[in-house]
């Protein structure tokens, strides 16, 4: 397993680097598997510790089990977390549920536009407050200039010409044509005012690096990714509305990693229960440019 | 039964292995991402279906179906035909794994070339045979050679259009091995192939019967990418200091990734540029597991011996191996990738391994053309995607190894304004003006005697960092009155200060000092203050010092001297200096004070 230590070590180099060079800086933790595998690495990054927020992006169509998983681990790993809602487009229902909008106009509103307003304060973030055990309204306004984001380049397109560090604007665009160059293990560190950065240290990691991980390390995951007796289970996590399991007998992380290797998944796009990407004629590419993780 | 345990083999053989990444370069539109979507259409990593839709989409958009859109996955790429961003895939074959970075051509997007190319282990280069060689087949080359990759394949693509001729291949050979000679690389192997209808990829069809050497896959699977390094010195930069004291966590943990070597608990071990010394207490990691040495490439954590004070950007060597050069001047080779020339004389940040400081390039020896490797001396700036071989200095002493040592100490990048916008590699060190100060300073931190008390406790317990305040401006004014009112309000406000006069210096400790030579005198003094300045800070105090008219050099001096510490140069009177906190008066001392 020579090689999962090699991507254990190149990702927490650039977990420090952040860490060193971006002054407010958070992780974005979608519950999933990759950005799970981000947050262990996080730990083995800073000896035990996590020094800083967690942001999770609450669509309020979150299958109810991520959200018990995800306040078991805040506890349990004394995280600082935080988790930010849309509550505006909620409260005129401006879900796809509701029949309002289509699929990616739902997206837009409840994931690009939920993050972009946690990040620079003006939407409503609730903290965990680890005395009360509760959530609560986190009054203060410290914008993030820096988003660690557990994107994989072999997810889709447009991620595999994706940087390590990748600055966006105030728009939060992603000009893809103009981006600066990177080698060498330096990275763009410096920002423009009014923009920033996101960091991807999962950029070389596969699907099947993940599971390999998983395993090998024991993180534990939320059990919507097994089967459990119906011969589906869940290869991508989302909302409950445009989320779908697969079929698969995989009920441990060993018999995913042998259906990933047997090549079993290989017609299927790691995001085909996503409804959203089909929508979106070019793949992510154009909910990305407009900020989508 | 037996096919079942082959099987099982074949699968967990490929795991452990890392998957070896290669870079597809060479001149635009001579086709890198048809040779790829080839690649991986004949080994069968793309989903049963998608040639099939992308054929009908093309159909359907009235465009000739392009293999290469397997690859060049953005909406502006497929539009334009061409690639813009490298993009990484992986793939497999029965031997191993696979990244494979397919790199753009187009001179536009050199920049991204090199992002994709700098991952790579080692490199395809790919050329029209139609066409001939071109600018960027030679570009290609020569950044490749900058970026120290030095495996490669060469492709001679479009064997159809020159109706598969072995002259035509031949030419193109030769004429390109002279060039690849000329900067140091040995390609493996020529091939001749074609993209569009595969000969010479997954298999060798009947177009080219005169050729008897390797097919791509098998040239890709038999190249032997393992590393081999001659230098063992163990080398790691300093990422970080980690104190976190969450659940009674006490330890001061070193951060850093082992960029070359290995160390092992006990070994003696110094910092550079600084030259502190201890040794290594324990090595860290999490989950707890007990290590007694760590090798290259390991992200891991140090607790030492004694409580040094470091700081990012420092790095850690052996005590008895060969030490790396600290100086502020290096001959370097560099290539410029920002819209805006690189001109001699302006100021960029330099970044090399985790140290960020502020360079010069000092002069431009010789712009070096990529492409002809034609050299033309006296030149005043470096346009985007050209190359040279440049002096810089540094405002602070830097670290770092030469190409020939070691690679990872000896590569920086070039920050302009807030982009990376060029790379360079160390040759060799220029003797700097402040060679002996600091040579002095390495070797008085190496036998420094470590107070009992780490610096970071003095900190907490006295509630303030130690600085030091150099307090300058013109001869006759009332600086020294300055210098004490700031005194006396620090000390009111509660913080341990202490104002050290040059006469209390010069008649004692310089006693010695003769006033032969005025200028070496001055020098002297100025050394003597900084090294009597640099123990009060060591002992957590606020030091302030003045001088008359501090030139900036003599500032960097100082500066060098109490490297430790953070230093805030005041300029006393009007119309201050560069470099100088401004036309300080005895009524401003209260705006300084917030500073402090
Ligand atoms: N006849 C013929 N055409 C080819 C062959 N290989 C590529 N082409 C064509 O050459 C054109 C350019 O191919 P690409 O693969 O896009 O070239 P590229 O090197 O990736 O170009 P950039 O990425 O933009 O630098 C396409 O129209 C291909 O169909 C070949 O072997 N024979
Ligand atoms: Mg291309």
């Amino acid at each position: 397993m020579k090689y999962l230590n090699d991507l254990e070590n190149k990702s927490i180099y650039i977990l420090r680097e952040a860490y060193a060079n971006i002054k407010n800086l958070a992780m974005l933790w979608s519950i999933g598997k990759d950005s799970t595998v981000l947050l262990w690495l996080t730990r083995k990054a800073f000896f035990g510790h996590v020094p800083f927020p967690l942001i999770h992006i609450d669509t309020a169509y979150k299958i109810p089990e991520m959200i018990k998983y995800r306040d078991k681990l805040t506890k349990k790993w004394k995280l600082n977390m935080i988790y930010g809602i849309n509550e505006k487009a909620l409260a005129v229902k401006k879900t796809f549920k509701s029949g309002n909008v289509n699929r990616i106009e739902c997206c837009e509103n409840l994931k690009t536009k939920a993050l972009e307003d946690t990040l620079n304060a003006s939407g409503s973030r609730y903290k965990f407050n680890h005395q009360t055990g509760k959530y609560h309204l986190d009054k203060s306004k410290e914008v993030f200039t820096g988003i660690i984001l557990g994107i994989r380049s072999d997810e889709e397109g447009s991620r595999s010409k994706e940087r390590y560090f990748s600055v966006r604007d105030k728009n939060n665009q992603w000009r893809v044509g103009e981006q600066a160059p990177e080698f060498w293990d330096q990275y763009n560190t410096d920002l423009p005012p009014k923009e920033h950065v996101r960091i991807h240290p999962l950029l070389d990691w596969t699907e099947l690096n993940i599971w390999e991980y998983i395993e090998r390390e024991k993180i534990p995951m939320v059990s919507l990714y097994y089967n459990k007796g119906q011969g589906l289970r869940y290869r991508s996590l989302g909302c409950y509305p445009c989320t779908f399991p697969i079929k698969s007998k995989a009920k441990n992380n060993k018999e995913i990693i042998k259906e990933l290797k047997l090549g079993k998944l290989k017609n299927i796009a790691e995001r085909s229960g996503r409804a959203q990407d089909k929508d979106d004629n070019g793949g992510l590419e154009s909910l990305r440019r407009r900020g989508y993780m | 039964m037996k096919a079942k345990s082959i099987k099982k083999n074949k699968l967990s053989q490929q795991t452990g292995l890392k998957p070896v990444s290669i870079a597809f370069v060479g001149h635009v539109d001579h086709g890198k991402s048809t040779i790829i979507g080839r690649l991986l259409s004949d080994t069968g990593v793309i989903a049963d279906g998608k040639i099939e839709r992308i054929k009908k989409n093309c159909a359907d958009n009235a465009k000739p179906f392009e293999y290469a859109f397997l690859i060049d996955a953005l909406k502006d790429e497929q539009t334009q035909g061409i690639t813009i961003d490298s993009a990484r895939v992986f793939f497999k074959t029965n031997k191993r794994k696979y990244i494979i970075i397919d790199a753009p051509g187009h001179i536009e997007f050199l920049k991204n070339m090199v992002t994709g190319a700098s991952r790579a282990d080692m490199a395809v280069l790919v050329i029209d045979a139609n066409e001939g060689l071109q600018t960027n087949s030679f570009r290609h080359g020569y950044f490749l050679s900058m970026l120290g990759i030095k495996k490669i394949i060469v492709l001679i693509n479009k064997m159809d259009l020159t109706g598969y001729r072995k002259s035509v291949f031949n030419s193109i050979c030769n004429e390109y091995s002279v060039f690849l000679k000329k900067i140091g690389i040995s390609a493996d192997c020529f091939i001749p192939v074609s993209g569009k209808f595969g000969d010479n990829i997954f298999s060798s069809g009947k177009n080219m019967p005169w050729y008897k050497g390797k097919k791509l896959l098998d040239a890709l699977d038999n190249i032997n990418v393992c590393e081999n390094d001659s230098n063992e010195d163990f080398r790691m930069w300093v990422q970080d200091v980690y104190k976190f004291t969450e659940d009674g966590d006490s330890r001061r943990i070193i951060a850093g990734t082992v960029n070359n070597g290995k160390v092992g608990v006990n070994d003696n071990i110094v910092f550079y540029p600084s030259g502190k010394k201890t040794a290594v207490k324990t090595i860290e990691r999490f989950p707890v597991k007990k290590a007694k040495s760590i090798f290259k490439n390991e992200a891991v954590g140090f607790t030492l011996k004694e409580q040094l004070y470091i700081k990012r950007g420092q790095l850690m060597c052996l005590e008895n191996e060969n030490r790396p050069y600290v100086s502020c001047d290096f001959l370097a080779n560099i290539f410029w990738l920002g819209d805006k020339p690189l001109t001699a004389g302006t100021n960029y940040i330099l970044k090399i391994g985790t140290q960020k400081v502020s360079a010069v390039i000092t002069d431009i020896n010789n712009k070096i053309d990529a492409v002809t490797l034609k050299e033309t001396k006296k030149v005043k700036k470096i346009n985007k995607n050209e190359a040279a071989r440049v002096e810089i200095k540094t405002k602070e002493p830097i670290v770092f190894d030469t190409v020939d040592m070691i690679q990872e100490t000896s590569r920086f990048v070039l920050v302009d304004d807030i982009q990376i916008s060029g790379g360079g590699i160390i040759l060799k060190e220029l003797i700097s003006s402040n060679k002996a100060v600091v040579d002095e300073c390495i070797d008085r931190n190496f036998h420094w005697v470590k107070s009992a008390i780490p610096i970071e406790e003095k900190i907490e317990k006295y509630g303030q960092k130690p600085k030091l305040i150099i307090v300058t401006g013109i001869e006759k004014s009332d600086r020294k009155k300055f210098a004490r009112n700031l005194e006396k309000k620090l000390f009111l406000s509660g913080r341990k200060v202490y104002f050290l006069g040059i006469g209390s210096v010069i008649y004692g400790v310089d006693a010695d000092l003769k006033n032969t030579d005025k200028k070496t005198d001055r020098q002297e003094h100025i050394r003597r203050l900084s090294e009597i300045a640099n123990i009060l800070l060591d002992a957590g105090l606020i030091v302030i010092i003045s001088a008359s008219e501090l030139s900036l050099k003599e500032l960097d001096k100082i500066k060098t001297f109490v490297s430790d510490f953070d230093v805030i140069p005041i300029w006393f009177g009007e119309s201050a200096k560069k470099g100088f906190e401004g036309a300080a008066t005895l009524n401003s001392i209260s705006k300084i004070i917030v500073k402090i």
